[in-house]
């Protein structure tokens, strides 16, 4: 047996083994809470894993050496399930940077073409360093983003250089600064514009996020006073102990002490409202997930068969028993956490 | 073995073992002051707690208020300020004790 095989078996084994430590499922049923998906409002695509970064705390463990992209073909049939289904108002696009994948531009564009609310998660520092592989220049974002009405969301992780460099990589803060201010330029984050500016707060660390009122109020303050800056709306977000976190975690031995913090702050109510209800997560080869977390553990959607956008169908997938594991409690520690901040 | 372990702060409500009411009053007492937002918000009281817990020297809560000081949305330049706070308050202290040497110097003609 190879000790690639044997890393694969090991990691398999200790994850079961986590699932019965700590038991989500259990809790869930213990505490009677509804747990069925409610609708599809939102497709989220992980077009791509290529990233111009390789942040510390990456569920997806994108950084410049990855090659997965999202297809011509792949991407024509999300967009065939988008004018499909009304119901479906928002497509998120995900990455690793999402603008590294080469049909990225057309996505947004098709998309728009088709009404829906387009969400990029846009790591800023990406207009400045273009594609790591091939060189193109990605200074035209700002730009692309305010023509076509996108909603941006970016990591900030904090409002100071410290725990974001900790975080993201030396000088990320500076270059995350600079290109939040040429959004700023044209539009986002100012009051009736429409241009929808949202930051992504998480922790530099094995500790819980803040009050998401809280820190938006000193984000706004520090941002506008120090650099002039102004978004919208902050999300909090908590770190998963899936991938590279994980592994962090474990070598500072402190993954079990995480892992019952989480468990230790579930919160009923942050559980009603967990994103995996209102969404599903589409993974660069199109097969589909309840979660990018899920996606990125390879938990794929099972009714009957595997699920993809080849054989996507809304009904059925409204009837799936979504896949819980150790990592959900992640969404529903404190005050929740999801793509759109806090779900209490 | 260390006299005090880390994972020993998890045994604090085990002092409620004997007369269990006045273990419980203090940590509602303790939870009310602490835990909720006041006059103060959260994220002073828990820097105060962090200073209070240097100048006593009590390794349990300088754990338990550097985590709750993050969580709390605090970072570690204002954290570090804290402690400098009570550094400073400590020397002064010591040092204001510097009048009852000289009281005494004086007293004694030196």
């Amino acid at each position: 047996m190879s000790n690639a095989t044997l890393e694969l078996i090991n990691k398999a084994t200790n994850s079961h083994e986590d699932d019965r430590k700590y038991n989500f499922g259990k809790i869930l049923s213990e505490s009677q809470i509804a747990t069925n998906p409610r609708s599809i409002e939102t497709l989220q695509l992980n077009v791509t894993k290529l990233c111009n970064q390789a942040c510390l705390h990456c569920h997806v463990d994108a950084s410049p050496k990855r090659t997965e992209h999202m297809d011509l073909r792949t991407i024509d049939r999300c967009l065939e399930i988008l004018a499909e289904y009304d119901e479906i108002k928002n497509v998120d696009i995900t990455g690793g940077a999402p603008e590294l994948n080469p049909h990225f531009d057309y996505l947004v564009r098709e998309a728009k073409k088709l009404n829906k609310h387009v969400m990029s998660r846009h790591n800023l520092t990406v207009t400045f360093d273009g594609n790591p592989v091939t060189g193109e220049s990605k200074a035209y974002l700002p730009e692309f983003y305010a023509e076509h009405q996108v909603e941006v969301i970016s990591s900030l992780p904090y409002y100071q250089e410290y725990f974001t460099d900790k975080q993201r990589g030396r000088g990320v803060f500076n270059k995350s600064i600079d290109s939040l201010k040429l959004l700023n330029a044209q539009g986002y984050g100012e009051e009736g514009t429409g241009l929808q500016l949202n930051l992504v707060y998480n922790p530099a660390g094995a500790f819980l996020p803040a009050d998401q009122a809280t820190l938006e109020k000193d984000f706004k303050k520090e941002l506008l006073q120090n650099f002039g800056i102004q978004f919208n709306n902050l999300f909090v977000i908590t770190n998963m102990p899936i991938h590279r976190f994980k592994d962090q975690l474990k070598r500072r031995g402190g993954y079990e002490e995480y892992l019952d913090k989480l468990v230790t702050a579930f919160n009923p109510s942050a559980a009603e409202g967990i994103m995996c209800r209102f969404l599903i997560s589409v993974s660069y080869d199109g097969r589909i997930f309840d979660c990018d977390f899920n996606q990125m553990l390879d938990m794929q959607v099972k009714n009957g068969k595997l699920s993809t956008v080849f054989n996507f169908n809304y009904d059925d997938l409204l009837t799936r028993k979504i896949f819980f594991a150790s990592h959900c409690f992640g969404c529903t520690a404190g005050a929740g956490s999801s793509c759109g901040g806090e779900t209490a | 073995m260390h006299y005090y372990e880390s994972d020993d702060l998890k045994k604090f409500a085990d002092v409620g073992r004997f007369r269990k009411e006045l273990m419980n009053k203090f940590f509602s007492y303790y939870n009310k002051v602490v835990g909720e937002d006041g006059a103060l918000t959260k994220r002073e009281k828990a820097l105060i707690a962090l200073a209070v817990a240097h100048a006593k020297r009590c390794p349990y809560c300088i754990d338990a208020y550097t985590t709750g000081c993050l969580e709390a949305g605090a970072n570690p330049d204002q954290m570090t300020e804290a402690v400098h706070v009570a550094a400073a308050m400590d020397a002064g202290i010591t040092l204001v004790h510097g009048v009852q040497m000289n009281n005494v110097l004086d007293k004694v003609g030196a």
